[in-house]
């Protein structure tokens, strides 16, 4: 579905990313872990398309479809979804009204009719069952006044109703307690199946208990370090990131004399 | 911001520029026109043409006087080049002035220029329960409902019938709520004012239906000079819709029109306007100058509430305001005011408290895009006899790209310590963050910029009446075409 080859990005002159490789297949969750500030909301947004990265480098193949060459809205509407770290405030814009919008210019981009009120609306309702959301909520503007938990499980409703092929989840787990990242995290593996993916940015192992990854890689100062099953996320819990880290850290220094 | 970021911004603001007026095209009609200037001859030929009565002369006369005494006021924060008053048409009626049964009977031509503009009257009549008074250049050449009206005693017409039909109504009011001396514009209007409407309901009646007038200015380089007059006696209830569309022209066009409402005692008086006029071309050529004074009174229990929605003319000036007059009455103002290319605005409202319990609300949301200058000036004034009176102001400005300016001149005057005055204004861009998170979502960045827009303008486009609220919101969206921040 995914293919990340020798990505190299960065921000004006500072590169963030130095070369990265990722496949991610259908029916697949990966989890990329890493210290702060080792490029992994980077990684996110380049998929994404965040327009203030410049891609120095190497490509991304989504689905036969060069990424790179494609706007945000194109990728979105291809089924790239990304759950944002910060979600933005839509002052004066319903969550239904947004989600409505949304739905219909990717149909409209894909040549799909336009979904019926009613279909809509009963779609809005089974989606907020399945993710605990009570009555009220579709009527509240797009994350204005939402906590922290409400924005997140705001961002993965609109997973839900989008549904999307790849879905990037970045540092869903982050400000939430632990009631809130289980209904998340439950969410999450609900709308999980064989021909979606998702990544999972974080940059602790809590989350991984709860949505468990097929393949976990470690990112730092802007590489994949080290790929491995679940086990390595544990591992990463026990022993913290120094260990990988200085293994790279020198094996890189020696490359470079 | 990296240069590619920049680059494409560059681009999407060209684009705003390069946005064409989309209502550009003029209606062939004979007119019947006089020579251009203003003199005491020409407002005699205009009285004289509108067969009005001999106190209706003195009035312009007097007017006139006035006028020429006067200086066109400076201290608005718009710059353009002051139009030469003798070269205006100060008088045009098309030369036929048909009498309509029904709307089948207006002129093809007339016809043709409404359904350009999306206006199907047909469709209004049956969907909107609309009666509309159009005025196509200066002269009402069809009105409707009039009958559905009378029963209830509505009188709706344009000024001109009531000043022959209503002549006591007329004298009593004209001139009570802006007096003919009160600015530079309002003197003139009152001098040389063409038509407009004129609306009275009665005691205790609640109009039926919206009131609404489709005003145009259809003959090249003629000064459209409206006249409104709208009373609500006693205990009435009225919703009065204004909208406007100008045609393409390349001359600047001239237009000082005057409103004064009145809402006796109990009386509710709801004023939306949606104004579309000729903004000027991409270089800032051409377009409509709109000066207007709109001033309302209320009285005991009163109120009025005055809605616009501005998104044309190159320059404007206008200022809806209420005077709280009788205890317990009520003001409010509800604005949205885009300026895109050379637009330039300085709009906002009075709200002067005299009645003890007086309450007023202020929401103005400016929108500024181009290169234009959208400006919020606002009075406040609370009286020393008006005890435990309120307002509530909220200015907002959005701006669009770095090279539209946008400031806001609020005037507070509290001479009574029981009173309460709240003021919250902000401004903002609309945000990368904002657009890039609708662009992920598989909304393109010009849906995504009319989506954040509508949503910073719901608080006044709620105030609309629900077919005004959706031509609104299309006008919103055409207005900000290729804008991007």
């Amino acid at each position: 579905m995914l293919k990340v080859k020798n990505l190299k990005a960065g921000i004006e002159d500072s590169q963030i990313l130095k070369g990265i490789n990722l496949e991610v297949n259908a029916g697949e969750v990966h989890a990329i872990m890493g210290p702060n500030g080792s490029g992994k909301s980077t990684l996110a947004s380049v998929i994404a398309g965040k327009e203030e990265y410049e891609v120095v480098e190497g490509n991304i193949d989504f689905e036969g479809d060069d990424l790179l060459e494609l706007s945000p809205e194109e990728r979105a509407q291809k089924g790239v979804f990304l759950s944002f770290q910060y979600p933005v405030e839509i002052p004066g814009i319903s969550v239904s009204n947004f989600i409505k919008t949304s739905i219909s210019e990717q149909r409209k981009a894909t040549g799909m009719k336009p979904m019926t009120t009613k279909d809509l609306l009963k779609m809005m309702r089974d989606k907020m069952e399945l993710l605990n959301i009570k009555n009220g909520y579709l009527s509240r503007n797009m994350n204005e006044g939402f906590s922290g938990g409400e924005k997140k499980r705001n961002e993965i409703f609109q997973m839900a109703m989008l549904e999307p092929k790849l879905s990037i989840l970045d540092e869903t787990d982050s400000g939430l307690d632990i009631d809130a990242l289980r209904i998340v995290a439950n969410g999450v593996n609900k709308l999980k199946n064989k021909n979606n993916a998702t990544i999972v940015i974080t940059h602790y192992q809590r989350l991984l208990d709860y949505i468990v990854p097929d393949f976990v890689h470690v990112l730092h100062n802007g590489r994949i370090i080290k790929s491995g099953g679940k086990k390595l996320a544990l591992e990463l819990e026990e022993k913290g990131y120094d260990w990988i880290t200085k293994e790279a850290d020198n094996k890189w220094d020696k490359l470079k004399i | 911001m990296s240069e590619k970021k920049k680059q494409s911004e560059d681009e999407l603001l060209e684009k705003v520029t390069s946005t064409e007026y989309k209502y550009g095209f003029t209606t062939d009609i004979e007119s019947d026109t006089i020579p251009k200037g203003l003199s005491e001859e020409v407002v005699r030929i205009i009285s004289s043409k509108k067969n009005e009565p001999e106190w209706m002369l003195e009035y312009r006369l007097n007017a006139y006087k006035t006028w020429i005494e006067m200086e066109e006021p400076n201290w608005a924060n718009v710059n353009y080049e002051k139009p030469n008053y003798q070269d205006v048409i100060y008088y045009s009626a098309p030369k036929q002035k048909p009498v309509l049964d029904s709307l089948d009977d207006l002129d093809p031509e007339m016809k043709k220029t409404f359904d350009k503009l999306g206006i199907s009257l047909e469709e209004q009549k049956k969907l909107a329960n609309v009666a509309v008074d159009i005025v196509m250049d200066s002269v009402s050449v069809a009105t409707s409902f009039k009958e559905t009206l009378s029963e209830k005693g509505i009188i709706f017409c344009s000024i001109s019938d009531a000043i022959q039909e209503h002549p006591k109504l007329v004298k009593k009011y004209l001139g009570s709520v802006v007096p003919t001396r009160d600015n530079f514009f309002s003197a003139l209007n009152s001098a040389v004012f063409s038509d407009g409407s004129f609306c009275y309901i009665p005691k205790g009646v609640k109009c039926p239906m919206e009131l609404s007038t489709y005003f145009r200015i259809n003959e090249a380089g003629t000064g459209q000079f409206e006249r409104t007059l709208l009373i609500a006696d006693e205990g009435s209830q009225v919703s009065y819709l204004e909208g406007c569309t100008a045609p393409m022209r390349d001359e600047n066009q001239l237009h000082a029109a005057v409103v004064e409402l009145v809402a006796m005692d109990d009386a509710d008086i709801k004023y939306s306007t949606v104004q579309n006029w000729y903004p000027g071309n991409d270089e800032g050529v051409g377009g409509v100058f709109n000066f207007v004074t709109k001033r309302g009174i209320c009285y005991k229990n009163a109120k009025i509430s005055w809605t616009q929605v501005e998104t044309g003319s190159a320059v404007t000036w206008k200022y809806p305001s209420c005077i709280l007059k009788g205890d317990n009455s009520i003001g409010e103002f509800f604005s949205v005011a885009v300026t895109n290319n050379f637009q330039q605005a300085d709009t906002g409202t009075k709200m002067i408290h005299l009645g003890k319990n007086t309450k007023s609300t202020i929401i103005a949301k400016g929108i500024c895009a181009g290169k234009s200058n959208g400006n919020y000036r606002g009075l406040v004034r609370i009286s020393k006899g008006a005890a435990n009176s309120r307002n509530f102001s909220q200015c907002d400005s959005l701006l669009m790209g770095d090279k539209c300016g946008s400031h806001t001149f609020p005037y507070i005057e509290v001479k009574n310590n029981s009173s309460k005055i709240e003021h919250e204004a902000t401004t903002s861009k609309i945000g990368e963050d904002q657009l890039f998170y609708c662009n992920q979502r598989g909304i393109g960045t010009e849906e995504a910029i009319a989506l954040i827009v509508n949503g910073y303008c719901k608080d006044v486009l709620n105030q609309l009446p629900m077919e005004f609220a959706v031509e609104a919101q299309k006008l919103l969206e055409i207005s900000l075409e290729g804008s991007v921040g």
